[in-house]
C-alpha cells in the first residue's frame, strides 16, 4: 500500500482540501461581504489547483482554463457582487432557516454521502487529481445546502456561484476539463446569469425595499 | 448563402439589432420579419435534409439529422406564429399601461435571442455546447417572466432561475460524467463530446458511469422539461410571465429539454444495454403525469391551469419515450409536435380573453363566445384538442400510446387512464363556463390576432384525420433513430 505519491499530486489534493474548508467555512459566514470574499479565495484556490494540474500533466489547454477560473471567479464575478452589495445597501447579516452548528453537521453527512458516491468513478479515473472527485462533489453538495438554507437573494446566489466551482474542480479532477470551447461556453453562461441577477436585485429592491426572499413566496398551491 | 447558417443567424442578428435600436416604429415589423425569415430557412433546410440526408455545419460542431431538423421547423414555426400574435397583444398591453415601451424594446429582443439559443441547442453536436444553449435559453426568459414588474411575477423568474440554475447544475455533472466515460474509449482528441462520435462507441462506454450520468442528466434536464417532482418553476413562469412567453415556454422550451434527453438516452441504452434509462424516464413520466393531473382541478388561474397541463403532456411524453420501440417512439414525436401546436394556440386565445375580462381568474372569466365568438370557439376547440378528442389529432398519438402500454406494460394502463380522465373532467368543467356563460364585456382596443390560433388548429385537425405520407416517413427514421 506505500505508494510514493508525487508532490503535485500532493499539492492537488492539498488545494482541494482548501476547497472544501472553503466550502464549510461559507456555510458559517453570516455577514454577506466575507462570504463574497471567501467566495474569491475560493476561486482563486481553485485556479491554483488546476495550474498544478496543468504544470504536473502538460496539459496546455489547462492554462487556459486556470486563467479563466481567475479572471472570472476570483477578479471579475466577485467584484460584480461587491458593487451590488454597494450599490443595493446591503448591511444586515445573514440569516438562515437552520442555525449554524446544525448546517454544519448536516454538510458533514453530504460530504460522506458524496465521496460514496465519487468512489466508483474515481476509481475508474486515471488522472493524477482523481482523488478530489469526491471533495468536488462534496462541495458542490455543501453549495447547494447554502442555497437551501439562506434566505437572502446574494447568499443564495454565492451558493449558485460556488457549486458552479465545485463543478469545475469535477471536470478538472475526473477528465482535466472540458474541451476549451465548452468552457468558454459555461464561463459566459455564469458572467450573463451574473449580469442578469444584478439587474434582477434591483428589480426586487424596488417592489419590495428588501432582497429579503422570504417575501418571494406567495405563489403556492393553496 | 448556407440555409443552415441562416436559420441561426437570422434570430442572433435581429436579437442584437433590435436590442440596439431600441424600440422603434418598425421594431415590430423587423420581428415579425425576422421570424418569417427563420421559419423559411429551416423549412427550406427541412427540405434540403429530407432529400440529401444528414450533414454537418462549421466542421462538426453543428450536426443535423431528421431528428432535430423536425424538431427546428417546429420551432421556427411556433416563433413565427407567436410573433404574429405577439403584435396585437403587446398593443392592447401597452394600451392598458401594463407594458412601458423600454420593456417591448427588451421583450422583442430577448425573443429573438431566445428562439436562437433554442435553435442552437437542437442542432450543435456537442453535448457541451448543448448544455451552454440550454443555459442560455434561461437567462434569456428570466426577465421575460418579470416583465410586468409585479411581485407574483418577479418571484415567478427568481423561482425559474434559481430551480432551473440549480437543475442544469445536476445537468452539467452528468455531462462531465458522460465526457469522463467517452474520454477513456476516444481519447483526449476533443471529440469526446461530439454526438456523432460518442454513438459510434456507444457500447464500449463504461455502464457505470453512463447510468449515473444520465441520471444526473435526466434530473437536471428534466426540471426544464417539468417533470415532477421539480416541476414547481414551471406553473409560476406560464402564469405570471407574458403569454407570448408562456405559449413559447410551454410550446418550445419544454420540447427542447427533452430532445436533450433523448439525444442522451440514445447513448446510455447503447452503453448499459438493459432498460434502465427507459424505466427511469417512464417512472419519472408517470409520477408528472398523475402528479399535475391531480393538481389542474384546484386551479383558480387560467394560464397556470394549462401549465399544469403541459407537466401533464409532458409527463405522458417522457411516459412514451421511457417504452422506447418505433410505435412508443413515433406516438411520443406525434404528440410532441401536437402538444406544442395545440398548446401555442390555446396560449394565443387565452391571452387574448384575459386581456379582454381583464384577469386570468377563470371565474371572472365568462361567456367569451358572445362577446367574441372567434375567441371563445379557439379557447373551446383547443381545449378539446388537448384533452384528446376525436378527430383531433391529439387523439391519435394518445391513443397510440396507451394501446402500446396496454400491450407492454398493462401495469400502467390504469395509471395513465386515471391520470388523462382526471384531466379531462378539471379542464373541461372549467372552460366550458368560460366560453359560454353569462356576460358584460367591452371590446379590445386593438383588434386579436386570432389567425394562428386557427392555423395552429387545422394542423392539429389535419394531423388526425391524415398524416401526409413523407411526414409519416420522417417520423419513421426519427423514431427509428431513437431506437
Amino acid at each position: 500500500m506505500s505508494t510514493v505519491v508525487p508532490l503535485s499530486a500532493q499539492l492537488i489534493n492539498l488545494f482541494a482540501a482548501v476547497i472544501l474548508l472553503l466550502a464549510f467555512a461559507m456555510l458559517a459566514q453570516r455577514r454577506v461581504l466575507p462570504l463574497i470574499n471567501l467566495f474569491a479565495l475560493q476561486g482563486l484556490t481553485l485556479c491554483l489547483s488546476t495550474l498544478v494540474v496543468a504544470f504536473s500533466t502538460g496539459q496546455a489547454h489547462l492554462y487556459g482554463s486556470a486563467a479563466l477560473t481567475l479572471v472570472l471567479k476570483a477578479l471579475l464575478l466577485p467584484w460584480i457582487l461587491h458593487r451590488l452589495v454597494r450599490k443595493l445597501q446591503v448591511k444586515s447579516d445573514v440569516e438562515g432557516l437552520v442555525n449554524i452548528p446544525t448546517t454544519m453537521l448536516i454538510g458533514i453527512v453530504l460530504v460522506m454521502v458524496a465521496f460514496n458516491v465519487a468512489l466508483p468513478i474515481s476509481q475508474l479515473a486515471s488522472t493524477i487529481s482523481r482523488g478530489t472527485l469526491g471533495i468536488a462533489l462534496a462541495s458542490v453538495m455543501l453549495a447547494f445546502l447554502m442555497m437551501i438554507v439562506r434566505t437572502k437573494a446574494i447568499p443564495q446566489v454565492v451558493g449558485f456561484l460556488a457549486m458552479e466551482n465545485g463543478l469545475f474542480l469535477a471536470a478538472t479532477s475526473a477528465t482535466y476539463g472540458m474541451p476549451m470551447v465548452v468552457e468558454l461556453g459555461i464561463a459566459l453562461d455564469v458572467l450573463v446569469g451574473a449580469i442578469i441577477l444584478g439587474v434582477f436585485f434591483f428589480q426586487i429592491r424596488e417592489q419590495f425595499d428588501s432582497l429579503d426572499i422570504r417575501h418571494l413566496e406567495k405563489l403556492k398551491e393553496r | 448563402m448556407d440555409l443552415f447558417v441562416l436559420t441561426l443567424a437570422i434570430p442572433l442578428v435581429s436579437g442584437l439589432a433590435l436590442a440596439a435600436a431600441g424600440e422603434r416604429a418598425w421594431a415590430p415589423n423587423l420581428n415579425l420579419i425576422a421570424s418569417l425569415g427563420t421559419f423559411l430557412a429551416s423549412a427550406l433546410l427541412t427540405a434540403e435534409i429530407v432529400a440529401a440526408g444528414p450533414r454537418f455545419a462549421f466542421g462538426e460542431m453543428f450536426f443535423i439529422d431528421s431528428l432535430n431538423v423536425f424538431f427546428v421547423a417546429l420551432t421556427a414555426f411556433v416563433g413565427l406564429t407567436t410573433s404574429i400574435f405577439s403584435g396585437p397583444y403587446m398593443r392592447n398591453e401597452r394600451e392598458h399601461g401594463r407594458l412601458t415601451v423600454a420593456r417591448l424594446r427588451l421583450y422583442k429582443s430577448m425573443f429573438q435571442l431566445f428562439m436562437f439559443t433554442m435553435l442552437a441547442a437542437l442542432t450543435t453536436n456537442n453535448l457541451g455546447i448543448l448544455w451552454v444553449a440550454m443555459e442560455a435559453a434561461t437567462l434569456t426568459t428570466v426577465l421575460l417572466v418579470s416583465l410586468y414588474r409585479t411581485a407574483a411575477s418577479l418571484e415567478a423568474a427568481w423561482k425559474y432561475f434559481i430551480l432551473c440554475g440549480v437543475g442544469i447544475a445536476q445537468a452539467l455533472f452528468g455531462t462531465i460524467l458522460l465526457y469522463f466515460a467517452a474520454e477513456r474509449v476516444l481519447g483526449e482528441t476533443g471529440n469526446a463530446l461530439l454526438w456523432t462520435h460518442l454513438v459510434g462507441v456507444k457500447g464500449q462506454l463504461e455502464p457505470i458511469v453512463m447510468a449515473l450520468a444520465f441520471v444526473f442528466l435526466l434530473v437536471g434536464y428534466g426540471t426544464k422539461v417539468g417533470l415532477a417532482p421539480l416541476h414547481n418553476w414551471l406553473p409560476d413562469a406560464h402564469a405570471e410571465g407574458p403569454t407570448p412567453v408562456s405559449a413559447v415556454l410551454s410550446g418550445l422550451l419544454l420540447n427542447v429539454a427533452l430532445y436533450a434527453i433523448l439525444r442522451v438516452k440514445v447513448l446510455a441504452d447503447g452503453a448499459i444495454q438493459s432498460g434502465f434509462a427507459g424505466s427511469l424516464m417512464m417512472g419519472f413520466g408517470l409520477l408528472t403525469l398523475t402528479v399535475a393531473a391531480f393538481f389542474l382541478s384546484r386551479q383558480k388561474d387560467i394560464k397556470r391551469m394549462f401549465a399544469y397541463s403541459s407537466i401533464e403532456h409532458m409527463g405522458l411524453i417522457t411516459f412514451a419515450f421511457g417504452m422506447g420501440g418505433p410505435v412508443a417512439n413515433f406516438a411520443g414525436l406525434l404528440h410532441m409536435t401536437l402538444h406544442s401546436l395545440t398548446k401555442s394556440a390555446i396560449f394565443f386565445a387565452v391571452g387574448h380573453a384575459a386581456q379582454k375580462c381583464g384577469t386570468q381568474v377563470m371565474e371572472d372569466i365568462r361567456g367569451l363566445i358572445k362577446i367574441n365568438p372567434v375567441i371563445g370557439w379557439g379557447l373551446m376547440l383547443g381545449t378539446l384538442a388537448i384533452l384528446g378528442m376525436p378527430p383531433f389529432g391529439v387523439f391519435a398519438s394518445e391513443f397510440m400510446i396507451l394501446t402500446h402500454a396496454m400491450k407492454h406494460h398493462p401495469w400502467a394502463t390504469p395509471i395513465l387512464l386515471t391520470a388523462l380522465g382526471v384531466a379531462f373532467a378539471a379542464i373541461f368543467g372549467k372552460v366550458q363556463p368560460m366560453v359560454f356563460g353569462e356576460t358584460h364585456l367591452k371590446r379590445l382596443p386593438h383588434a386579436p390576432a386570432i389567425t394562428p390560433v386557427f392555423v395552429h388548429l387545422a394542423l392539429v385537425l389535419m394531423m388526425g384525420l391524415y398524416i401526409p405520407p413523407y411526414l409519416v416517413r420522417w417520423f419513421h427514421e426519427a423514431a427509428r433513430m431513437l431506437g
